[in-house]
């Protein structure tokens, strides 16, 4: 099976719709020509031809309102941020036209809106934010952070072919740094199954995205520890896994909710509250989190350093528990 | 009444066609083709007309209605938002449209609606947020849209619909069809990101949408001096590099024939068109709204020229009706609406369960019992 990159899985799970649906299309900003900012886009202008790769003017607002209409009239647009920091200025199409459309009158928006999120590139306040929470909270859309390169190519196709809006997050710490296997044969991961990445018996850690890694770091660790996480990888957070979350929490009896997003309103809040309303006397201890400071992110690598959450900072978060 | 607004046409119409994209735009000169007045079209014909006064007339005729009747006894709640006075904007540009072409109407273009086809009793449906309402009582006024008539509803924050306009009109060239998209919005949301980057947006690809601006003179309660401090919005169209025209958007001769001929250029793959149409709004924002803050001699200029009295004056004067044919016209409206009234009043309203269902679309949605009739396109 080949070895490809997150950013190459990517790649070739948005070629292969392409070739499959002639009603799939680019849009975003320098995306052709240029072949996106990270190149993920790179080749396919040669392959499907201007008509199909649009470039565009710096309008993230016009570029997803209009694949709202192309959508609305049996397009599958997928729209590129050049960085997820941007999608800010898309907000209203997204969360007032988008999400909104099927549940007002019942029209389909087939639609993906895809970018780079995340931080570990000293990229600063506006090229490094996971604000995927911010679409978390508007019913109608769907939100999906992959973490290996076979869930980026699997989770880009059910996402295209999917036909409500989603939000599809791509961690750019990971674009070039993880390879795994990805088949040449169709496929596709299910939107709203998690996966379970390491097995263990002591404490679950769930996560998502580029900290799916950072938990595999702690988890072989503590291992040598006589301390044995498990790892959850939830894939999509809108909708997400709540079987697979309350099972693992089941399991273990504790819990840790780790995410790279800032701390208030974060993906953890959402999952503590349905363990605590759901498997409250499953716990034998309290539910921790372990997420970046409510800070915006920043830039200097010291100050970027001491904002991530880290394998070490879960460690220390994991032996605390285990001693409760 | 009839003399006064009779030889309306081209003299009432200020046009300004300096820039159709690409080279010429950029050099400021004009292009070669133009609508100069001496190349005018003829009038609509008598057919057409005919068919225009009868939309204005029920326009109008299901506004009084709701906002002075059903809303007064409560049988129609939250925000009412009539287009009274500038009905003629929305009939005369949609009228012209074929199978295919869409319509992005605003909140006060009922107008448009009825133009392409939409059944009374459906638009008073959602009104009153029946269950079988199109937005089956999740949404209120005209917030509902038919894929089958070609048409997107807006969103309370107006003008989001531009951006809209162009996804539509970029599916007609990516799959080569020939139609178009009439996006509407008020003065006011001029103002707003959303149709500035549409426009630019547009005129990039040449994108075969015509931006029409129903120039009302107040948005909620400001007025047009503080809203932009151009004269005319007209100047908009050739700044982004397409054709601008302001208009007498109260004269439906005016109205049609500046949106034939941005239709024709959309239609040529020509690109879009930007077309003020200077109206006035008759009523309040909404029905809660007395309006204090609009001089009364404004609202008695603009009833002067209301569109409806101008138009059956010069059908009665040029001999296209009797009035006696109007009369009955205005009857037999009447006489529609009460019925379709009375048919949406005594439909169901939803139950509050429902309100969990069909946020997204699925196999099992609960909309999908509509779908492949309504929503397929």
């Amino acid at each position: 099976m080949p070895i490809l990159t997150h950013l190459e899985a990517i790649r070739q799970g948005i070629g292969e719709e392409m070739e499959r649906d002639s009603s799939v299309f680019l849009l975003g900003e320098d995306i052709g020509v240029y072949g996106g900012a990270f190149k993920v886009t790179e080749g396919m202008l040669e392959k499907f031809g201007a008509e199909r790769v649009i470039d565009t003017p710096i309008s993230e607002s016009a570029i997803v309102g209009a694949a709202v209409g192309a959508a609305l009239v049996g397009m599958r647009p997928v729209v590129e941020m050049q960085f997820m920091d941007f999608i800010a200025c898309a907000f209203d199409q997204i969360v007032n036209m988008a999400a909104k459309i099927h549940y007002r009158w019942g029209a389909k928006v087939p639609m993906v809106i895809r970018g780079p999120s995340g931080a570990g590139v000293h990229g600063g306040p506006y090229h490094s934010q996971s604000n995927e929470m911010w679409f978390v909270h508007t019913p109608g859309l769907k939100v999906v952070v992959p973490s290996t390169a076979y869930d980026a190519k699997g989770l880009i196709k059910a996402a295209i072919r999917d036909d409500n809006p989603v939000i599809f997050y791509e961690h750019k710490y990971l674009y070039r740094r993880v390879k795994d296997e990805v088949p040449l044969e169709d496929y596709v991961v299910p939107i709203g199954q998690a996966i379970l990445r390491r097995e263990g018996t002591d404490i679950a850690v769930i996560t998502y995205g580029a900290m799916v890694w950072t938990a595999l770091e702690a988890a072989a660790q503590l291992e040598k520890e006589g301390i044995s996480l498990e790892v959850l990888d939830l894939r999509s957070l809108l909708p997400y896994d709540e079987e697979a979350i309350l099972a693992s929490v089941r399991k273990c009896s504790k819990v840790i909710l780790l995410h790279e997003d800032t701390r208030i309103g974060g993906m953890a809040g959402e999952l503590a509250a349905v363990i605590a309303e759901k498997a409250f006397d499953d716990l034998d201890g309290p539910i921790v989190r372990v997420t970046a400071p409510d800070t915006p992110v920043p830039f200097s690598p010291p100050l970027e350093d001491h904002f991530l959450p880290n394998a070490r900072k879960l460690a220390e978060a994991a032996r605390k528990l285990a001693s409760y | 009444m009839g003399v006064k607004h009779k030889t309306i046409r081209p003299a009432r119409t200020s046009r300004h066609d300096r820039s159709g994209g690409g080279e010429g735009s950029r050099s400021g000169a004009p292009l070669a083709r133009s609508h100069d007045v001496s190349r005018a079209r003829p009038l609509p014909a008598a057919d057409t007309l005919l068919r225009m006064l009868y939309l204005l007339k029920l326009t109008r005729e299901v506004e009084v209605r709701i906002e002075r009747v059903l809303y007064r006894q409560g049988k129609i709640v939250g925000g009412v938002y009539v287009g009274r006075g500038q009905e003629a904007i929305g009939v005369a540009s949609a009228i012209q449209l074929v199978e295919g072409d869409f319509v992005l109407p605003s909140h006060r273009d009922l107008s448009a609606y009825l133009a392409r086809g939409i059944p009374l009793e459906r638009v008073l449906l959602n009104w009153m947020g029946r269950a079988d309402a199109p937005s089956r009582g999740r949404d209120n006024t005209l917030h509902f849209g038919d894929l089958n008539k070609g048409i997107i509803p807006i969103v309370s924050p107006l003008g989001d619909t531009c951006p809209v306009a162009c996804g539509l009109a970029l599916q007609f060239k990516l799959r080569g069809k020939r139609n178009v998209a009439l996006v509407y919005f008020g003065e006011g949301a001029t103002s707003r990101g959303d149709v500035h980057e549409a426009m630019n947006f547009a005129a990039v690809m040449k994108l075969p949408v015509i931006f029409i601006c129903n120039n009302n003179g107040y948005a909620y309660s400001t007025p047009v001096q503080k809203q932009y401090a151009v004269k005319d919005l007209w100047r908009r169209g050739p700044a982004y590099g397409m054709p601008g025209e302001s208009v007498d958007g109260n004269d439906v001769y005016a109205v049609y024939s500046a949106h034939q001929r941005a239709i024709e250029r959309a239609r040529k793959g020509e690109g879009p068109s930007f077309v003020e149409c200077k109206t006035f709004r008759m009523t309040g924002h909404s029905a809660h709204d007395a309006a204090e803050y609009v001089p009364a001699a404004l609202f008695k200029e603009w009833e002067d020229k209301d569109p409806i009295t101008r138009l059956q004056s010069d059908l009665l004067q040029r001999r296209l009706m009797t009035p006696e044919a109007l009369a009955t016209l205005h009857e037999s409206v009447r006489k529609e609406v009460d019925e379709a009234v009375a048919r949406a009043e005594a439909r169901p309203l939803p139950d509050g369960e429902s309100a969990n269902e069909g946020v997204y679309c699925g196999p099992d949605c609960w909309w999908g019992q509509t779908r492949s009739q309504a929503f397929d396109v």
